[in-house]
C-alpha cells in the first residue's frame, strides 16, 4: 500500500472550492463551532475567479468598501487566518460518495489521490462560461475565438494580449468589463453584439465600460457567422426577428481579428453530480432547500454553483450561511434561512437617460437632477446625490489595472483615489512602463503618476 | 538537396500508413506534409468509424480494402495502441422501403464478405441500442469505433521509429523530373527533395499533385460533411454507430450518430459538395438539419448537449450530378512512372488505409526489389491516460511523478505530465491542436475555458515560447497579439 492510498482523514466540514463562497463558507463553519474544516481548491492560490477580476465594485456589502477583485479575495482569505482552516491547493475533487453519515471526497493533487471522510460538504464549486459550441455559432472555426473568462485571465493575470480587433458577443458583465479593459491595453473593441433588445448586464457597466469609451452596442442582433480560415478575419452579423431569427438582407461584416464570447454563465456542477446531487434541470443549478441543503443530507450548497448571482458579496454572505447550516446539522440545531430577495437590486439594462445609477452601494438608487428644481430625486440618501452631481460635471473612476512584476507575474494594482474617466487611457499608457519587482505588499504604493493635475498614487492590490 | 528513395507527399491517414508499411523495408522515406502536424486534414474531420465493407459496390477496391481493412484494425490498433472499440453497428429502417434498402446492404455486405449482417427486429433492436426509434433494422457485429487522429499519430511516430522522416509545415509547390527516373519535389520553404518514387498521399490536394509531377489531372470535387459533438452526459445514450437506412442521394452514409472512444457521441455529417477544398464552415441551415434527424434517430438528444461542431471534407471522384461514389484510385500511373496515385481515397479511406498500403507496397515490389529491415519495431506504445486507469494505478502514478496528480483538463481530467508528453512530441508540433489530439485537452464541455490558460502558460513558461508564436493549428493560425506589457 502506498501513502496515497490509504491516508483517511475525519473532518466535519469539507468545502470544495475556495471562491468567495467556499471562503466564507469555511469561516461561517469554523464560527458555528466546527473542530475540523478543510477547503479544497483545485487552482494554486484561494481566491478563485477574484483573482482575475481586476476591476472594482466588490466589497461594497460586505465591507462597504469599492475593492477589487484580488483585494476582496485577499481580505476573504485573512479572516480566515489563524482559524484553523486547511487549506489544500492545485486539489481536484474527483468524486463524493455520499453515505448516510459520512460522505468520502476523492481527491488528486500532486501530494497524490487520497480519500477524505466528512461529516458534511459544501459545494461552492461556482461556474463556467457557455461556450461558442454550446450556442452553435455558424462559420469556420479559425483562432481568435475566447470567452470573455478565458480572455480576463489571459489579459489579467498570463500577460497574453488576444488580440487588437475585438468584436464582443453578449452583454453580460464580464464581456462589458471586458470591452473596456481591452480598449485600455490598446485593442479596438469594434462593437458589442447583444440577441436580446436589452444590454444583459448592469446598466453601470453599460455606461461605464461602453458609454465610457464610445464602443456601439448592437441589441436585437447575432452573430450569424464567424470568418476566417486560420486566424478570425471578420463576423458577420445579422438583426434577429422577434423569433429571435437572423433576417435575411440585414447582415453586416465587422473585420476583427478577435471575437469574445460573453454568453451566459452555468453552474459547474460535475462534482454535485458523483455524490448524486439533484439539479435544476435547465440552469444546471444545484437544488437547494431554504437552508441552502442539497437534495442529499449533509451535502450543502453556496454562490454560482447553486444560482449565478450578480455580485461576490452575495455569495459570501450565502457561504457563510451554508457554514453555519453545516454546523447546525450536524448538531441537529436549527438552521438559518436564505433570503432569496437577498441579491443584488442593482438595474440592468439601458441606463436610462438622464439617470445616473449610484454605485456607491448596491441598493443603486437611480438618480436623476431635476433642472428645475436644481435638485436631485431618486436617491435615497446623500452620497447619491454627491455621487450624481460629480458624475452630471466631473466623472470620476477608480484606474484598476496591472504592472509588470520583474519576474514576468502581472501585479493588479489601483489608484488609491479617483481619477478623472477622461485621464484613463493616458494612465493605463504610464503604468505600462513601469516594472515593479517583488515582495510587494496590498496596499504599497508601487509608483506615483501625474493626471496632469495633480500625482496620482497607484497602490498594489493583490500580495505578490 | 535531400534525396530519398521514396517521398510521400500527405501525413493523413494514408500517407501514415503507406510511410509505417514501407518503413519495414531498406527504404529510405521522407513525408512531406503541408500542415504543422499528422491528420490536419480528411483524416481528423470524419466519423471515426471502422466500416464493416457492406456500403460500397461488390468487386471494387473501395469494398474489397474496407472488408480487409475492418479484419485488421483491432490487430494493428493493439500493436499501435491505438483506442479502438468494436462496437458493432445498426442501420435503421424507419418504413418498409427502408427495409427493403437494408436487404440489399446485407447481400451487398455477404458478398462483400462482410462477416455477421443481420436484419434485426424491433424487438431485438431495443436490446442492441435502447431509445432508438425505427421498425427494424440491419445489424453489424464487425464494425468499430476507433480515434483517427491517435492512429495517425501512432502510425507516423512508428514510422518515424523505424527511420522515415517527417517534413512538417512543407508544402509541395513543383514537382520536376530529374531524369528519366527520379522527381525533384520543391515546397515552399525553398527546399529540395529528390526521389525515385512519388507516394502522392494528398487527399483533396492529390489531383493537383498527380498533375504536378505529370501525370493525370484528376478532378476531385470537394464534399463538405458538418458535425455535432456532445457532452459525454450523453454517452450512456448510444452504445453503438446508428445510421438510417442508405436513401437515394449524393455519395455520403446519412446523418448518423456515432460514439466515439473518448465518449463524446457525433452527430453527422451532412453531405453538401462546395466550390473549395478548405471551406470548412458549419452553416446554420445545416446545423439545425442535423440536430432535426439526429432526434429523430434519438429522441433522448437533447439541445444543451451540443458542445461543439466541425467539418470535413470528402475528396469524392464523382462529380455532384452523379452522386454516389467513385472507386478510389490506387496505382503506378503509366504514363509517369514512378508516381503512384492515392486518388478519391473518402470514406471507408481510413478503414482501408493500411490494406492500401500494402496495395502500394506491392505496386512497389513490382518495380524494385523490396528488402525487409531486421531490425523493424512493430510496436508502439502510447503515453499513459490517467482517466483510463484505476485509482490505485492513479495513485501509483502520481507517487512516481506528481505531475500526474496536477490536473489540468477538468472536463476529460488530462494532468499536466500528460499534456507535457503531448508537447513533447517528437514531431515538434507544438500548435494547442497537436496538444489537443494527443492529450485530449480543450475537447470537454468548457472549450478549453479552464484548460487553454494554463496550457499556454506552460507553452510561455516552461518552454519558452512567446505567446505570438503559439498558434492553433499551422503558420497563420496564431492565437494572441503577444504580451500585454
Amino acid at each position: 500500500m502506498n501513502r496515497s492510498e490509504t491516508s483517511t482523514t475525519q473532518y466535519d466540514v469539507l468545502v470544495v472550492g475556495a471562491g468567495p463562497g467556499g471562503l466564507a463558507a469555511a469561516k461561517g463553519a469554523r464560527e458555528a463551532g466546527a473542530e475540523r474544516v478543510l477547503l479544497v481548491e483545485r487552482d494554486s492560490r484561494a481566491g478563485g475567479i477574484l483573482n482575475q477580476c481586476i476591476h472594482d465594485g466588490f466589497g461594497i456589502v460586505r465591507y462597504r468598501q469599492q475593492l477589487t477583485g484580488p483585494e476582496y479575495a485577499l481580505k476573504a482569505e485573512a479572516e480566515l487566518a489563524d482559524m484553523g482552516i486547511e487549506l489544500l491547493t492545485g486539489c481536484h475533487v474527483l468524486r463524493i460518495d455520499a453515505q448516510e453519515h459520512v460522505h468520502v471526497v476523492t481527491v488528486v493533487s500532486a501530494d497524490g489521490l487520497k480519500h477524505i471522510e466528512t461529516g458534511t460538504v459544501i459545494l461552492a464549486t461556482g461556474c463556467r462560461e457557455r461556450t461558442r459550441g454550446a450556442i452553435a455559432i455558424p462559420g469556420s472555426r479559425p483562432a481568435g475565438v475566447f470567452t470573455a473568462g478565458v480572455t480576463q485571465n489571459l489579459v489579467n493575470v498570463r500577460n497574453v494580449m488576444p488580440g487588437k480587433r475585438v468584436v464582443i458577443f453578449g452583454s453580460g458583465d464580464v464581456g462589458m468589463i471586458m470591452a473596456r479593459r481591452l480598449t485600455l491595453e490598446g485593442a479596438h473593441v469594434e462593437a458589442v453584439v447583444e440577441i436580446f433588445p436589452q444590454p444583459a448586464g448592469l446598466s453601470r457597466n453599460v455606461s461605464q465600460c461602453l458609454y465610457d469609451y464610445d464602443i456601439p452596442i448592437f441589441c436585437s442582433h447575432t452573430i450569424s457567422n464567424i470568418i476566417g480560415k486560420k486566424r478570425l478575419e471578420a463576423v458577420e452579423i445579422s438583426a434577429l426577428d422577434q423569433d429571435m431569427q437572423p433576417v435575411s438582407g440585414t447582415e453586416r461584416l465587422i473585420e476583427c481579428d478577435t471575437l469574445v464570447l460573453s454568453v451566459g454563465l452555468i453552474p459547474e456542477n460535475e462534482v454535485a453530480q458523483t455524490a448524486g446531487v439533484a439539479l435544476d434541470a435547465k440552469t444546471n443549478g444545484v437544488i437547494t432547500d431554504e437552508h441552502l441543503q442539497t437534495s442529499i443530507c449533509g451535502i450543502f450548497a453556496c454562490g454560482n454553483a447553486r444560482r449565478i448571482m450578480d455580485l461576490a458579496d452575495f455569495v459570501s454572505e450565502q457561504g457563510e450561511m451554508a457554514g453555519r447550516n453545516a454546523v447546525a446539522y450536524l448538531r441537529g440545531a436549527e438552521m438559518d434561512t436564505w433570503d432569496e430577495a437577498r441579491t443584488s437590486s442593482m438595474a440592468k439594462g439601458f441606463p436610462e437617460e438622464g439617470v445616473v445609477t449610484c454605485t456607491l452601494c448596491p441598493t443603486g438608487c437611480q438618480v436623476r437632477f431635476n433642472e428645475e428644481t436644481g435638485e436631485y430625486e431618486g436617491n435615497k440618501c446623500k452620497r447619491g446625490a454627491q455621487f450624481a452631481e460629480q458624475e452630471r460635471t466631473a466623472p470620476k473612476r477608480i484606474l484598476t489595472t496591472t504592472v509588470k512584476l520583474a519576474d514576468g507575474r502581472l501585479l493588479p494594482v489601483r489608484s488609491a483615489f479617483p481619477v478623472s474617466k477622461q485621464k484613463l487611457p493616458q494612465l493605463v499608457r504610464q503604468t505600462s512602463e513601469i516594472t515593479v519587482s517583488p515582495p510587494v505588499k496590498c496596499g504599497e504604493t508601487v509608483t506615483t503618476l501625474q493626471d496632469g493635475e495633480r500625482e496620482v498614487a497607484v497602490v498594489a492590490a493583490a500580495e505578490m | 538537396m535531400e534525396r530519398s528513395d521514396v517521398v510521400i507527399i500527405g501525413a493523413g491517414g494514408v500517407g501514415c500508413a503507406v510511410a509505417r508499411e514501407l518503413s519495414r523495408y531498406k527504404l529510405n522515406i521522407t513525408v512531406l506534409e503541408k500542415e504543422c502536424d499528422v491528420a490536419g486534414g480528411i483524416s481528423g474531420r470524419n466519423s471515426a468509424v471502422v466500416h464493416a465493407g457492406f456500403n460500397n459496390v461488390p468487386g471494387s477496391l473501395m469494398a474489397k480494402l474496407c472488408v480487409e481493412g475492418n479484419q485488421g484494425f483491432e490487430a494493428l490498433c493493439g500493436e499501435l495502441d491505438v483506442p479502438y472499440k468494436k462496437t458493432g453497428k445498426l442501420l435503421v429502417a424507419f418504413d418498409e422501403n427502408d427495409m427493403e434498402s437494408l436487404r440489399g446492404v446485407l447481400a451487398q455486405g455477404e458478398a462483400n464478405g462482410c462477416k455477421g449482417l443481420r436484419l434485426v427486429g424491433a424487438d431485438e433492436m431495443k436490446d442492441l441500442a435502447p431509445g432508438i426509434g425505427g421498425i427494424g433494422g440491419m445489424y453489424s457485429p464487425e464494425t468499430a469505433v476507433f480515434d483517427p487522429f491517435l492512429y495517425c499519430i501512432a502510425l507516423a511516430e512508428n514510422a518515424l521509429a523505424n527511420g522515415v522522416q517527417f517534413r512538417f509545415n512543407s508544402e509541395v509547390v513543383s514537382i520536376g523530373r530529374e531524369s528519366s527516373d527520379g522527381f525533384i519535389v520543391k515546397t515552399a520553404g525553398g527546399s529540395e527533395f529528390g526521389c525515385r518514387l512519388l507516394i502522392n498521399c494528398a487527399g483533396l490536394s492529390s489531383g493537383r499533385i498527380s498533375e504536378m509531377a505529370g501525370g493525370p489531372a484528376y478532378r476531385l470535387y470537394p464534399c463538405r460533411g458538418e458535425y455535432f459533438i456532445l457532452d459525454k452526459v450523453a454517452d450512456d445514450l448510444l452504445p453503438m454507430p446508428v445510421y438510417p437506412a442508405p436513401r437515394k442521394g449524393i455519395g455520403g452514409l446519412g446523418v448518423h450518430l456515432t460514439p466515439t472512444t473518448a465518449g463524446n457521441i457525433i452527430i453527422g455529417p451532412s453531405a453538401e459538395y462546395i466550390s473549395q477544398i478548405d471551406d470548412l464552415s458549419c452553416t446554420k441551415p445545416v446545423m439545425d438539419g442535423l440536430y432535426a434527424e439526429a432526434k429523430a434517430l434519438l429522441p433522448a438528444i437533447e439541445r444543451k448537449m451540443i458542445i461543439g461542431s466541425y467539418a470535413g471534407i470528402r475528396p469524392k471522384l464523382a462529380p455532384p450530378e452523379e452522386g454516389g461514389y467513385r472507386d478510389f484510385v490506387i496505382k503506378e500511373e503509366e504514363d509517369c512512372p514512378g508516381l503512384v496515385n492515392l486518388i478519391g481515397i473518402e470514406s471507408p479511406g481510413l478503414t482501408a488505409s493500411m490494406p492500401a498500403a500494402r496495395m502500394v507496397r506491392r505496386i512497389i515490389g513490382d518495380r524494385m526489389p523490396l528488402e525487409e529491415k531486421e531490425d523493424f519495431i512493430a510496436a508502439r506504445k502510447a503515453p499513459v491516460r490517467f482517466r483510463d486507469l484505476s485509482e490505485e494505478e492513479q495513485a501509483e502514478l502520481i507517487c512516481e511523478d506528481p505531475e500526474y496528480g496536477e490536473l489540468i483538463c477538468r472536463c476529460q481530467k488530462v494532468t499536466k505530465r500528460e499534456i507535457r508528453n503531448a508537447i513533447e512530441n517528437p514531431f515538434g508540433a507544438r500548435s494547442i491542436s497537436a496538444i489537443k489530439y494527443r492529450a485530449w485537452a480543450t475537447t470537454g464541455r468548457c472549450n478549453g475555458g479552464y484548460c487553454l490558460t494554463r496550457i499556454v502558460d506552460m507553452l510561455i513558461h516552461e518552454y519558452g515560447m512567446k505567446p505570438e508564436e503559439i498558434t492553433y493549428r499551422s503558420a497563420g493560425s496564431e492565437m494572441f497579439d503577444g504580451k500585454v506589457k
